[in-house]
């Protein structure tokens, strides 16, 4: 306590800084508080039905005992077909609005519809589903419809996430680009992707957790309550993580706990790992910036 | 060779951005193999002439361009192709951009992306650019450095590196020793004299004194408007054609 605080007014103010920094810091430490809490609940009741049978046989005895290898399985499937779909799509959906459109009304609509389609909720994009791909298009309930449904409900993150990661690139390198008469596509080609492509990876590898975790919008079009055989083709359907979560807590009665919990903490660590990757690639480019 | 035709020709350029003009009815003529000053307190449309040249200026939302420019005989705002335009009107914009690749892409970059895929050829032509934007000497050890990570004044002189690897007719250049110091300008002017015989410059500069000294012509903007060009003795000199180029010239404002 210098002569610095001798005045009542900096005592005052001196006081009021504590305050704000103690409830910033509170804030803080609640917004850690349930990701702890989550991980410990399902560790503790579920860490003991972790094992190599648990995750690689099939649900046994109306799925109260064996394992929830075709869920993995499953689970798999839909993450990779829908991003099949939707990465490419999405990525070059934001090259072209990013580097090619300009500033009209047509894009200005179109960016409006991506905002919009991101912000739809996931039941919708189900019943979406339901009647664009089950039912219109004849797919019936399967891998190929579950999975449409999910890349339209990534698709506007990842085209946003995209155009993020091109506009990270300053326009100046574009414009010396041009100055020495590269054409856009070259441009693009040889300076604006090489320097984006991490950005752009790590908001598709995002997509993965989130397609991965999603429940409703495979519930009606592909995802099946209880499947003992492994999915052979797009067109069959498959048994999904999350799904097998909801069934397991909500739909059969008499289900040791602890295969609830384990299969929870088996798609949450799923989910962790995908993003554990995500973020790596992003520290990895991070220290080899190139400007 | 030399012909009787300029080799740029501005005809009634007229450039709007929104409501503000940016340059007014501006006819003016480049001769073959000459250095064009262009002075005039900024704001005045400098850059703008040159972005118009190069069809830079069209990237800028909202601007509007009338009249006509010529590189040689060619209208270049009906020329099929906007690249091979940019590959014949060198640029150096006045921030530094050293493009986030090696020191020998950034020059390689241009003959690369216009087909030259043979290594000597294009060793040879980043030796004879970095030499003539003085940085050879300084960067010849770690070409393979980033072009990004040298200092500002490096920066600049890769640029104009950059700008002479596509063999441009015409070299504009648009406050090119901002970043540089003294020295190395005096370095690069001295290769500029040597590049007018076979180059075309248009010479951008708020340095009166660098015009006087490199431009055998000056053109003198004010507020959008062409005010005088003429050999550059006559605008420095005791009777310019306009007594505000003498006052600009003479730093009694700007």
């Amino acid at each position: 306590m210098g002569v610095f605080l001798s005045s009542p007014e900096a005592q005052r103010r001196h006081r009021m800084q504590s305050f704000a920094r103690t409830i910033f810091a509170c804030m803080t430490v609640l917004l850690i508080l349930p990701v702890v809490a989550i991980v410990g609940l399902l560790v503790i009741r579920g860490g003991s039905a972790l094992s190599f049978e648990f995750l690689f046989s099939v649900p046994l005895r109306g799925m109260t005992a064996g394992g929830i290898w075709p869920a993995i399985v499953g689970t798999v499937w839909l993450v990779g077909v829908s991003l099949a779909v939707s990465a490419p799509i999405g990525v070059l959906a934001a090259v072209y609005l990013n580097e090619y459109a300009g500033d009209s009304w047509l894009t200005r609509i179109i960016h409006l519809a991506i905002v919009n389609l991101a912000g739809v909720p996931s039941i919708v994009h189900a019943l979406f589903g339901v009647g664009a791909f089950v039912l219109f298009f004849s797919l019936g309930t399967s891998i190929l419809s579950a999975s449409l449904t999910l890349a339209i409900m990534t698709l506007p993150v990842i085209i946003a996430s995209t155009k993020e990661a091109l506009s990270a690139v300053p326009l100046a390198f574009r414009e010396a680009c041009w100055n020495v008469g590269a054409t856009r596509w070259q441009t693009i080609r040889h300076v604006v992707l090489p320097n984006s492509i991490a950005g752009i990876l790590t908001g598709v590898i995002l997509q993965v957790s989130r397609a991965a975790g999603e429940t409703a919008p495979i519930l009606f079009t592909g995802a099946a309550f209880f499947l003992p055989h492994l999915p052979q083709s797009v067109n069959d359907q498959c048994m999904a993580l999350s799904m097998h979560l909801f069934t397991l807590s909500t739909q059969v009665p008499n289900v040791p706990p602890q295969i609830t919990y384990g299969t929870a903490l088996v798609l949450l660590l799923v989910v962790l790992s995908v993003n554990t990757t995500s973020i790596i690639i992003r520290s990895r480019v991070r220290r080899r910036r190139r400007w | 060779m030399v012909s009787a035709r300029p080799k740029v020709q501005f005809e009634g350029l007229t450039v709007r951005f929104g409501d503000q003009v940016a340059l007014r009815d501006i006819t003016l003529d480049v001769r073959h193999n000459e250095i064009l000053g262009i002075i005039g307190p900024a704001g005045s449309g400098k850059t703008s002439l040159l972005r118009a040249l190069n069809r830079t200026l069209e990237l800028t939302r909202g601007a509007r361009i009338s009249g006509t420019v010529r590189l040689d005989a060619d209208d270049v705002y009906r020329l099929g192709s906007v690249s091979d335009l940019r590959r014949r009107v060198g640029m150096v914009a006045p921030l530094p951009v050293g493009l986030p690749m090696s020191i020998y892409d950034n020059v390689a970059f241009a003959p690369r992306m216009s087909g030259v895929r043979d290594k000597t050829t294009l060793d040879g032509i980043v030796e004879t650019c970095l030499t003539q934007a003085a940085l050879w000497d300084e960067v010849k050890d770690r070409l393979r450095d980033l072009g990004t990570k040298l200092s500002g004044g490096q920066q600049q002189r890769l640029t104009i590196a950059r700008a002479l690897s596509h063999e441009p007719e015409v070299l504009c250049l648009d406050e090119f020793s901002i970043a540089i110091d003294p020295v190395t300008t005096m370095r690069i002017e001295e290769v500029l004299k040597e590049l007018k015989s076979t180059v075309t410059i248009l010479l951008v500069t708020n340095l009166v004194q660098q015009a006087r000294r490199l431009a055998d012509r000056s053109a003198f903007l004010l507020m959008s408007e062409l005010v005088e060009v003429g050999p550059t003795e006559q605008l420095f000199g005791r009777e310019p054609h306009d007594r505000r180029t003498f006052e600009y010239v003479n730093g009694m404002f700007g």
